[in-house]
């Protein structure tokens, strides 16, 4: 047993923030997020994640992809998390190897599950919910357009009932992965603020109530990041609720701490922090309800056995 | 990041258990929780049959996956705690190992692993307490010896203890961290007086500890002189690490009887938010299982420690406040027949005990944030 990230995930991990920090810095972030029309999905990007492995990452090498898990997987999706990529990536992800040109970022593949569809205008695949293969379906009929609150996510509301399976599951871990990214990058934000800006002739960082938020954020994104890696690793369903409730937790909760943090600079169109929370809200949505997984918890502690983590 | 057990460490499990089932039955029964005597008796009889077993040094000279499972196993087989053995095996054992000589190692380690020697520890003072650099005993260098005088607190098992880990004030001009000296003092030592503190929990688990000039030995010194604080550093971080990996366990199966007390009254089929309670419970006691597995992985718990005691602590008060509400009118009557309502009051401690909330947020903020000292 060695819970350690091995060497290779090590280099994975930072290649991608490389990567990531090249193709997406911050500031192009703040670009996309300052234009008022409907946002674009940057071709040219969604090919260049494409070469870099990002939607081929789990694909065998026989079928031209990296033949990694959903441990590699989940350290990728963390970096566009905290990068706080846009577009559909998760069922671009899950569509390669079925929707041919997914897996090289040629093709762009949202999904219609749960009621919302995230870039449909843009997608040139639509598939029908998480099951298993990726079936490509028709662009989803009585579409409806909604002025989503996040800039960069357009969205649309679909009428559907969600398929699930194991793929909606590996949607959900992946969500998780890009929540704690976010979460992450929000501390990161918040100890950078709280280091420099002064108030009463001082750092603010040096308040014991502002302390408090940071290392209230730091304990919730080890907590969360802890869940999201052992589900990854070992896929067992409890383990897999905890990092859904843990990790949406971590989104949510740490990009409001920070905006706090910001005070009323956070609250601002050209602060990052409010691009954070409103992608939490709209990743939140994905997967079920914190109640459904809580309860699923529950029905798992009646069989009385003990858990096997 | 693998999880699974390798074949070695699984043969390592099924031997233990099978061990376990075997000497658990033979085992006296437990002692009067206020007979000290009775309970040191229990306790290093029970270090004793590990000794002999050859599981006795797996606190500090194992592979930690295998500390991990022995601490798993013991607790899941209902065996006793390392109780008056805790700061020998956890606390002054490490230090010593870390840091002592070659003869300091013969001469301490076969006692406290065949337990024969309980220690206990003096750290903290009526007057440094989340501040503990602020530690005021004096320790002043007389030929072959120190002589020590001051106080301590909330030292466990002193009243039984053979020796303590004791920190002293051997440099009054030098900054706060430097001029404090680890020293193993005897308990048996002339000036010494040890009276009882009565905890809000009924016990006395812990003592004040008056030192009236007590001659200790200068070659019961661990560490050069003045280096004391960061010999003590080097277990403080190891216990908010793995030390509470049996505790953890432990709660996992009081949650598991709290859902049994919940389903026969009913209440966990009419009232969702009690199941749901108790399910976030679950979660919260299995993810930090894993962030055990994920400190002892990485060896020295640096963010983890702080992270585990944290939350750890606040898990274990909602734990028994859950109980609680699952007794209903129960939860007044320490004669319940079942321990929750004095764990219950004995978990008030853990926000507190081994640097309190407040102050592990500093700590994270402050090293592992880097934001400034200050205000």
């Amino acid at each position: 047993m060695d819970f350690r990230l091995t060497e290779d995930q090590t280099a994975l991990r930072a290649a991608t923030r490389e990567l990531l920090a090249r193709l997406y810095p911050p500031e192009r972030l703040r670009e996309d997020a300052a234009d008022c029309g409907p946002p674009r999905l940057d071709r040219e990007l969604w090919r260049a994640l494409g070469d870099a492995g990002l939607f081929s990452l789990r694909l065998p090498e026989a079928e031209g992809g990296v033949g990694l898990g959903m441990p590699e997987a989940v350290l990728v999706f963390e970096e566009a998390g905290r990068a706080l990529l846009p577009g559909p990536l998760v069922a671009t992800h899950l569509a390669a190897g079925t929707v041919p040109g997914a897996a090289a970022g040629q093709v762009v593949v949202t999904v219609v599950d749960g009621g919302t569809a995230e870039w449909l205008e843009e997608a040139d695949c639509v598939v029908e919910g998480f099951g298993e293969p990726a079936v490509p379906g028709p662009y989803p009929a009585r579409t409806e357009p909604v002025r989503s609150v996040d800039p960069l996510t357009p969205l649309h509301r679909v009428p559907h009932d969600g398929a699930g399976g194991r793929a909606a599951s590996e949607a959900e871990l992946l969500t998780c992965a890009q929540q704690i990214g976010s979460a992450a990058r929000t501390l990161e934000l918040a100890v950078q603020h709280a280091r420099t800006r002064e108030q009463f002739g001082r750092p603010i960082g040096s308040f014991q109530a502002v302390k408090h938020l940071c290392a209230d954020m730091l304990v919730r994104l080890e907590m969360a990041r802890t869940a999201v890696y052992a589900a990854a690793v070992t896929g067992l369903p409890e383990e897999h609720f905890a990092a859904m409730l843990l990790a949406r937790e971590a989104a949510g909760r740490n990009a409001r701490d920070c905006l706090q943090v910001f005070g009323g600079m956070g609250f601002t169109w050209e602060a990052e922090v409010h691009l954070h929370i409103k992608r939490g809200w709209v990743l939140g949505l994905r997967g079920r309800s914190d109640r459904s997984y809580e309860e699923a918890v529950a029905e798992q502690l009646t069989k009385g056995a003990e858990w096997s983590f | 990041m693998d999880l699974t057990c390798t074949e070695a460490e699984e043969a390592f499990r099924h031997e233990l258990r099978s061990w376990l089932a075997r000497v658990l039955p033979a085992l006296p029964p437990r002692p009067d929780p206020a007979d000290w005597p009775a309970r040191r008796a229990y306790d290093t009889g029970w270090q004793r049959t590990l000794y002999d077993a050859g599981y006795a040094d797996l606190h500090w000279n194992a592979p930690p996956t295998r500390r991990l499972i022995f601490l798993e196993e013991t607790e899941r087989a209902g065996a006793p705690y390392v109780g008056a053995n805790f700061v020998g095996l956890l606390h002054a054992g490490p230090t010593i190992a870390a840091e002592g000589t070659d003869g300091q190692r013969e001469r301490w380690l076969p006692g406290i692993l065949r337990g024969e020697q309980v220690w206990c520890q003096g750290f903290s003072e009526p007057e440094a307490g989340s501040d503990l650099a602020a530690l005021r005993t004096r320790a002043v260098r007389d030929g072959d010896d120190y002589v020590v005088s001051g106080s301590k607190i909330w030292t466990s098992h002193a009243e039984v203890a053979d020796w303590c880990e004791l920190l002293v004030r051997t440099d009054p001009d030098a900054p706060r961290h430097r001029g404090i000296t680890w020293l193993a003092m005897p308990m048996d030592a002339p000036g010494i007086t040890v009276r009882p503190v009565r905890t809000l929990a009924g016990t006395t688990e812990f003592a004040e500890v008056f030192l009236d000039e007590v001659r200790v030995p200068a070659a019961n010194r661990v560490g050069a002189e003045n280096d004391g604080w960061r010999v003590t550093m080097v277990t403080l971080s190891f216990e908010r690490g793995t030390a509470f990996v049996g505790e953890v366990v432990a709660c996992r199966r009081v949650l598991a009887e709290v859902v049994g007390h919940a389903k026969e009254t009913g209440a966990w089929d009419d009232d969702a938010v009690l199941r749901r309670r108790l399910a976030r419970l679950a979660i919260e006691f299995g993810v930090l299982w894993r962030l055990i597995q994920w400190n002892v992985s990485a060896g020295a718990p640096g963010v983890g420690g702080s992270v585990f005691k944290l939350r750890y602590s606040q898990a274990r008060q909602e734990l028994y406040d859950a109980a609680a509400q699952v007794l209903g009118p129960g939860a007044a009557a320490l004669d319940a027949g079942h321990p929750w309502i004095a764990d219950r009051l004995s978990s008030l401690s853990y926000t507190i005990a081994a640097g309190t909330s407040q102050i592990q947020k500093n700590i994270i903020a402050e090293r592992i944030l880097g934001l400034p000292k200050g205000a």
